[in-house]
């Protein structure tokens, strides 16, 4: 098992991981915007810089997105020297100008000791911090409805074309996973709606709630031998009938 | 027909030789993307027409052909007749008959079409001994200008491939590395890292699959030494990606080129299938059981795209953006297979390098930079153009000798080197040699090579703006320092250019910048502030004088500066007023004019067309404080 020193501290790292999952481990905060356990690093909001040197590196160090860089064994880790938290500020600084009315930004940005940002606030705020979370999740679930458009300051996330996006399948991952929740939908027993696009929902033959979007239902079809009749009923109807299934088993072997 | 042995390959070089030295008279027409644009395919259609009408080629031995970018574009279309040296240019097609008549006929000079040296006035005949040309020594662009680039034969009667029979009969594939080793190579495509060093990592990296790549991007904007060479020397990129590829393992490639360079891709193509043809690539070249195939892989147009990690994701067929890597790419590269990625120029300087040897190549340079680079010159010099000299001339010598110094004789005030993150020189550096040590402590860089050289009607302040606003656009806006903090610098420049500095700013770029360098993921965000901190480092007193006199000392920043016409040094000659865009300017022939502040728009027009520097320029504030009753400049 490979051992690193965090902020000075000792801590053992499983096989595979990155820093930043022994930094966590070592009770050290760091913050993050773009890392999620589900997901491929990616190293974008780069909020997760940590200094890296090993003792024959005589003094010399390195700084590296701890969400992408392996924990080696031996590694010297600090998240706390002065170009370090210099360089967190100076992206959080940022960060806040282009969300200046961002709740989870100002906080962040509070954490670290910036009330206002220095530079010019955003003049079309926004909530969308660029994380790519939502696009990558929805790369990962294999249906890449929406992507970053456009170049530099000009980037956003976006359907092709910005018109409702025809892959999307309505399954509400990309907003569930946008830290800020900044991407809107709606959603009732009829109807679902996001990113310009209305999707009808599926019924549980069982307690007749709507749990699941059309789309969805047609996209897992056959997908990993999901039969189509696995969606007849929504997941709380299916814990109830396997919870009751046992029941009766266990019941009927206490007989 | 195929070569397929050393003794096979002897010999068509031998005849490729022969079959050139039959031509007793050849008329080599540029046709280069700078001399097409000027019109020189006319002019060598003109030239087959009439040779062909008067059966020159037969009668007196006379052939033509069409070569690749001499580098002297500006001066174009060029024309260069041998053996006996002369240069023509600005050739048109109307000329032809003249030329055929008078030089090719009775050996006459037509002495208007001769390049005139700006500082003696005097017409050169012959292109070795104008400085543009004289003062060069050719290593990556060796036969460009030389040589027909869609013609092998002719190729190989330059010298094509002798590197390669060299490294395949001669050499095994470690052997082919000390030989580069020896040569002191380094990349020519940005960072200058040791071209062996990163062969020998992708030789040992375990792994079937290698490959290796030609990075064709140039994304600089101005910048188009790896197009000329690829469009006028496709087989010199060959030969290097060949030999390469021995070198590693490889028996894959991709010459990934700009898409705004057609010329190029046509050339490459034409060479791969010529090399194809006769056993120089694909399977088992030149009879030694080697197999090596390259493709071509068309940019997706943005700067970044020239970033390694970019690149390879382009390749792949994902969108071209920069991912953090913490494992080389002569590791895992593209489709995560050991891979070589280098600059055209670098490929370009591995066949010479294996043919005259690793000493020969290191015989020139300075002790950590060897060999010969490829730069382009443009910006206030009089002769502007692409040029190849040894690694450590000074950059005197080549503004002012090959230069040819600066336009109009003004003073010389900064030359920016590297592309868009470079950085600016100033007058005191103009002694110190080229070289990636000296560029980089200076606060410059190597880059691909451009060289922007200003002269003192230059705003050091608008210089920095100017690449920022490229960047801006460029940056793929994946990290947040970079898509953001150029953002903000951009904010706080143009504030200074418009008169709205406050005091802080300095610092609040200098920190942004260091943020910046520290924090990005790709070295496009790294480097970015190169150009910022270059200019703040020599030429700090402008920022000042922007931010506490709101005013700009070259003049250039519209909104800061005022013009007006001193009265003793107007002769009324209405230069001014005609130069003038915004009827600004009043004044009857012979007497003194005046420039009307309400309506002037600081565009510089009259300034620059006034024959006796009648008119200044001063800071702008000047007159609100004339008009508050204050002292100014104004009238
Ligand atoms: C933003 C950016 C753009 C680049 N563009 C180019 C380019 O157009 N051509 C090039 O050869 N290298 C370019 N590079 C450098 C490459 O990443 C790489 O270092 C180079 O191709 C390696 O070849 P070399 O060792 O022969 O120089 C660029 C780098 C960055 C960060
Ligand atoms: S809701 Fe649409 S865009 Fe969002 S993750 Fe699901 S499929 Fe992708
Ligand atoms: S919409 Fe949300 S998840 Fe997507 S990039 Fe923006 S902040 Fe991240
Ligand atoms: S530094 Fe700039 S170009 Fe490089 S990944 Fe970050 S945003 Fe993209
Ligand atoms: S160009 Fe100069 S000299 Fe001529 S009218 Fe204008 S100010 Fe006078
Ligand atoms: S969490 Fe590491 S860069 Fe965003
Ligand atoms: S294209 Fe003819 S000299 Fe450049």
């Amino acid at each position: 098992m490979n051992t690193l020193i965090v902020n000075g501290r000792h801590v053992k790292a499983r096989e595979g991981a990155m820093l930043l999952e022994v930094i966590r481990q070592a009770g050290v905060s760091l913050p993050t915007l773009c890392d999620h356990a589900a997901l491929e690093p990616w190293g974008g909001c780069r909020l997760c810089l940590v200094d890296v040197t090993r003792n024959e590196w005589d003094g010399w160090a390195k700084m590296v997105v701890s969400c992408m860089f392996p924990a080696e064994d031996g590694l010297i880790v600090r998240t706390d020297s002065p170009r370090v938290v210099e360089t967190r500020k100076v992206v959080l600084d940022l960060l806040l100008a282009r969300c200046p009315d961002t709740p989870l930004v100002q906080k962040l940005a509070r954490d670290h000791g910036i009330e206002q940002t220095s530079y010019q606030p955003n003049p079309e705020p926004t909530d969308c911090v660029l994380c790519g979370l939502c696009t990558r999740v929805c790369d990962h679930i294999g249906v890449s409805a929406i992507a970053t458009v456009n170049r530099g300051a000009g980037r956003e996330v976006a359907p092709p074309f910005h018109e409702a996006p025809p892959d999307c399948i309505g399954c509400l991952a990309c907003a569930e996973i946008c830290p800020t929740s900044c991407i809107p939908f709606t959603t009732s027993d009829s109807k679902r709606t996001i990113w310009g696009k209305a999707f009808e929902m599926v019924r549980c033959t069982q307690c007749g709630r709507a749990f699941i979007t059309k789309e969805q239902a047609a996209f897992y079809d056959g997908r990993n031998g999901v039969p189509a009749s696995y969606f007849d009923t929504c997941d709380e109807c299916k814990r109830r009938a396997q919870a009751q299934q046992f029941s009766r088993l266990s019941a009927g072997a206490g007989r | 027909m195929r070569i397929d042995s050393k003794a096979q390959f002897d010999s068509a070089v031998r005849n490729a030789k022969k079959a050139a030295a039959g031509r007793k008279l050849d008329i080599l027409v540029c046709c280069g993307t700078g001399c097409l644009a000027n019109g020189s395919a006319k002019v060598a259609e003109a030239f087959a027409k009439e040779v062909e009408a008067r059966g020159l080629a037969a009668s007196v031995g006379l052939f033509t052909k069409k070569t690749g970018c001499h580098g002297f574009c500006e001066r174009g279309p060029l024309v260069v007749l041998k053996p006996s040296g002369v240069l023509y240019t600005k050739v048109k097609p109307e000329h032809v008959p003249e030329i055929l008549d008078k030089t090719v006929a009775k050996g006459e000079i037509i002495t208007k079409l001769l390049y005139k040296n700006p500082a003696t006035k005097k017409p050169v005949e012959q292109y070795t001994e104008i400085p543009f040309y004289k003062n060069q020594t050719r290593v990556a662009m060796r036969n460009i200008g030389q040589v027909d680039p869609t013609d092998l034969e002719d190729s190989l009667a330059h010298g094509a491939y002798a590197g390669l029979a060299r490294a395949l009969f001669h050499k095994t594939p470690e052997e082919v590395i000390a030989e580069v080793e020896v040569s002191g190579l380094r990349g020519r495509g940005g960072a200058g890292f040791l071209t062996a060093r990163k062969w020998r990592a992708a030789r040992k990296a375990s792994g079937e699959r290698k490959f290796v790549l030609c990075n064709g991007d140039e994304g600089d904007p101005g910048a188009f030494k790896d197009r000329s060479i690829m469009e006028g020397d496709p087989h010199a990129v060959l030969e290097g990606l060949i030999i390469g590829a021995y070198a590693v393992g490889a028996h894959e490639g991709f010459i990934y080129v700009r898409d705004e360079y057609p010329l190029a891709v046509v050339h490459l193509a034409l060479a791969m299938e010529q090399a194809r043809q006769r056993g120089l690539l694909g399977k088992n070249i030149l009879g030694t059981g080697f197999d090596f195939d390259v493709k071509i892989s068309r940019g997706g147009g943005a700067f970044v795209c020239g970033e390694s990690s970019a690149l390879m994701r382009s390749i792949e067929g994902k969108t071209g953006e920069p991912r953090q890597k913490y494992t080389h790419a002569t590791d895992r590269g593209l489709f995560e297979c050991p891979t070589v990625l280098n600059n055209v120029e670098t490929w370009a300087d591995v066949g010479a390098v294996l043919e005259h040897g690793g000493p020969w190549f290191a015989a020139m340079g300075t002790e950590k930079s060897k060999g010969t680079k490829a730069f382009s010159l443009v910006g206030k010099v009089k002769n502007t153009g692409l040029i190849e000299l040894p690694m450590g001339t000074t950059l005197r010598h080549i503004i002012y000798d090959i230069g040819g110094g600066i336009l109009d004789d003004r003073p010389f005030k900064a030359v920016q080197t590297g592309g868009p993150s470079g950085g600016c020189l100033p007058e005191s550096h103009l002694d110190s040699p080229v070289d990636y040590e000296k560029l980089t402590e200076a606060g410059s860089m190597m880059g691909s090579g451009g060289m922007i050289v200003m002269d003192d009607r230059t705003c050091m302040v608008d210089v920095a703006r100017y690449f920022l606003s490229f960047l801006v656009e460029e940056s793929c806006g994946k990290c947040t320092p970079c898509r953001e903090g150029l953002k903000q610098l951009l904010v706080i420049y143009d504030g200074l250019v418009a008169g709205r500095g406050k005091p802080g700013d300095v610092e609040r770029i200098e920190r942004l910048a260091a943020g910046m360098q520290l924090g990005s993921l790709c070295e496009l965000g790294k480097s970015a502030p190169n150009p910022v901190l270059s200019t703040l480092r020599y030429f700090r007193e402008e920022y000042q004088a922007h931010i506490e006199q709101r005013a700009c000392p070259a003049g250039i920043c519209r909104d800061l500066t005022a013009y007006e016409i001193i009265p003793e040094d107007c002769n009324g000659c209405h230069a001014c007023f005609r130069a003038c865009p915004a009827d600004a300017i009043t004044g009857e022939s012979k007497k003194v004019h005046t420039i009307h502040q309400g309506k002037c728009i600081s565009c510089g027009a009259c300034y620059t067309a006034c024959p006796t520097d009648a008119i200044r320029f001063f800071p702008k504030v000047a007159l609100a404080a004339a008009a508050s009753g204050g002292q100014g400049g104004a009238s």
